[in-house]
């Protein structure tokens, strides 16, 4: 099986030099386009608006380092200086040029990283809790159950040629961060009545332009069956999946089709076939990964003057208050490091902020950074007596905003800036927002608070899971925006209702910021977030402040 | 390939594709290819057109995509992007001032130290 260590790897060096040989072959003409794509795809290179682009998969978005600051080397070598986290815990790089990829692929193979099955119809990275092995709330931590499957569904030779892209998520903690219903897996792990662990297999989720939340298709399956039913859950697809229909083709149009229950008999019968192939090598495999991901030597030691600073320095106050998160081990806790400062790109980083981000790792955070699904970086174990040190260093460096979970805290997709795909832009619609909350002075008493933005119905920026989400569309030639209200992908798995007609650009602040109006209006408390007024209030007091002149 | 127009006098289009090697959009002029969008070649003729195309398509080892897309014929008589999709591929992302925007600035100013 693919080793995944992060250090140089022989098969990821094979990898990178089989694509440079390709490359060789379309330049001269030995291959053409349509011969070529596929193989670029399969490598993680679009070819985007302006230039191609590469995507890197991070592993359900663990990176050590060294390897944040591989990327970093790629940014300034091979790219204009930056990278952009994406929703999907991966990396992108918008500027590389073609005949440099395969040098890129290089430096990558020799820290463990790749661009493997970041595109095509395979199954994509798997993509869990950025606090995962950290999250006071977890019931085990889904890292070895994640790289498990990565190692097996890496070039598995079955699952090459799938109907469409496949994506799997697992979720450890009692509250699901990894927004398990709207993957075409979900994976909860779960104890049983007698203490046993295993998971809840959810199936059929989605978003794109037929949003569907997954389904249970098993309640409790042990933990020793992953592997054979996960196989059967993608092999049953791989049969019944639809193939004359690009859009009807993900599995969730497949349960809808044929219903939950003719799944699940087929699913149940092709895993009692393959469980009796599986040998336990798996399960030794498993074992060996849970050592891999045993929590590192936690310091048992006093906060130091921790509530002494936050007391002294209303930005640190600010900043631990919003961006950190609770931690299973006393003394500790998760920093949530922001890509949402004003003005900023959602999600782009820097080399000197991946760097930064790799030194204080190394000096405060036992080695260990992940990328979330929001577009931000989680250093997950930084001992509170440590934290006023990293603050001071993230915010020399421009990163210490202290907006995480708040309204500035926006997921927007690259957009019409870069995507080929997009029929408006996302990037200028989020900064605008941010800006104008901020200008307001209105951020932290408006609270927890999710605005998401995709540029085109294939919903990169997951909008129908936003409490706002905002889609971008092309309307007779002038970029316009519709406004979804109710998402949630977190607490209750929500798909946000559309509220009406689109806004053009314009007017898209001034529509969402009468909706926080209505919603400050509403609420009655200050701890009632947004989505909980909608919930007990309705969408029609939003829909009326959206478009007063109906009213 | 052309989308959704035909070229004429009132509705021109321009060839546009990306390079091959390194990515960023090209436009096409006299069956060759270059990175400046004003001097791409208007087609005001159909039947000349879907040849230049052809043209364009079989130049595979340098181009990526090629299509034909409506334009606009500026003031100046140089070609003008007719949406906002080619509005941006002519001048890079919103977001940051690196892309064919910046090109051009530099290239302005080499001219002008000539």
């Amino acid at each position: 099986m693919f080793d995944a260590r992060p250090q140089h790897n022989e098969y990821l060096r094979h990898r990178a030099q089989q694509f440079r040989q390709q490359v060789e072959r379309r330049l001269d003409g030995s291959l053409t386009e349509d011969e070529f794509r596929p193989l670029r795809l399969m490598n993680g290179v679009y070819l985007q608006l302006h230039a191609y682009m590469l995507r890197v998969a991070i592993p359900y978005g663990t990176i050590s380092p060294d390897q944040m600051r591989t990327l970093a080397l790629l940014a300034e070598k091979w790219d204009k200086g930056y990278g952009h986290w994406t929703t999907r815990q991966n990396i992108q790089f918008n500027w590389p040029k073609l005949v440099d990829i395969p040098d890129m692929l290089d430096a990558l193979a020799d820290v463990g990283l790749h661009a493997i099955q970041t595109s095509g119809n395979t199954i994509r990275n798997v993509t869990t809790d950025a606090f995962a092995g950290a999250a006071a709330d977890e019931i085990a931590d889904p890292r070895p159950y994640a790289e498990l499957l990565r190692q097996w569904s890496t070039d598995h030779a079955e699952f090459q040629f799938l109907p469409r892209k496949f994506k799997i998520a697992v979720s450890g903690g009692k509250k699901d961060r990894a927004v398990i219903a709207a993957h075409d897996i979900g994976l909860r792990l779960v104890s049983n009545d007698k203490g046993e662990l295993g998971y809840q297999v959810w199936i059929g989720g989605g978003l794109g332009r037929t949003p569907l939340l997954g389904q249970v298709v098993r309640e409790y399956l042990p933990e020793a069956d992953l592997l054979p039913y996960i196989e059967a859950i993608i092999a049953a697809y791989n049969l019944s999946g639809r193939r004359d229909n690009k859009y009807k083709a993900r599995i969730k149009i497949t349960v809808a089709e044929r219903g939950l229950e003719v799944m699940r008999d087929e699913i149940e019968a092709e895993f009692q076939r393959r469980r009796e192939v599986f040998s336990g090598a798996d399960q030794d495999l498993l074992a060996a990964l849970k050592t891999l991901y045993a929590a590192p030597a936690f310091r048992n030691e006093p906060e130091g003057d921790y509530e002494e600073r936050r007391a002294a320095n209303p930005g640190f106050r600010s900043w631990t208050d919003t961006n950190l998160s609770a931690h299973k081990q006393a003394g500790y806790a998760s920093v949530t490091v922001t890509f949402k400062a004003p003005g900023q790109t959602p999600g782009d980083a820097s080399a000197e902020q991946m760097r930064l981000l790799a030194d204080l790792a190394e000096r405060f955070g036992h080695h260990d950074l992940r990328i979330s699904h929001e577009q931000n970086v989680v250093l997950p174990h930084v001992h509170k007596s440590d934290l006023f040190a990293v603050y001071q260093e993230l915010k020399a460096a421009g990163l210490a905003t202290a907006n995480a979970g708040l309204i500035s805290d926006i997921v927007a997709c690259p957009g019409m800036d870069y995507c080929t795909l997009a029929t408006a832009r996302s990037i200028p619609i989020a900064q605008e927002i941010a800006a104008h909350f901020r200008a307001r002075g209105l951020e932290e008493e408006i609270g927890r608070f999710n605005i998401r933005i995709s540029g085109c119905i294939n919903a990169c920026g997951h909008h129908h899971l936003g409490h706002i989400g905002i889609l971008g569309l092309d309307r007779a030639g002038v970029e316009n925006y519709q406004i979804t209200l109710g998402g949630d992908g977190y607490d209750i798995p929500a798909i946000g209702q559309r509220a009406g007609a689109g806004f053009p650009a314009e007017e898209v602040v001034p529509a969402i910021d009468r909706v926080i109006n209505a919603y400050l209006e509403l609420r009655e408390t200050p701890e009632e977030r947004f989505i909980d007024t909608y919930r007990r209030v309705g969408v029609a007091p939003f829909k009326a402040a959206l478009y007063p002149a109906d009213a | 390939m052309s989308k959704g127009f035909t070229p004429s006098p009132a509705t021109p289009g321009v060839i546009t594709a990306n390079d091959l090697r390194m990515g960023h959009c090209v436009w096409m002029r006299d069956g060759k290819w270059t990175a400046d969008p004003r001097e791409a070649e208007l087609f005001e003729d159909e039947a000349i057109a879907e040849l230049a195309l052809l043209d364009a398509i079989a130049q595979a080892d340098q181009v990526v995509g090629p299509y034909l897309v409506e334009a606009k014929r500026g003031p100046d008589g140089r070609p003008e992007p007719a949406h906002f999709r080619e509005a941006f591929r002519r001048t890079g992302p919103s977001n940051y001032f690196h892309g064919k925007q910046a090109e051009f600035v530099q290239s302005e100013l080499e001219a002008s130290n000539v």
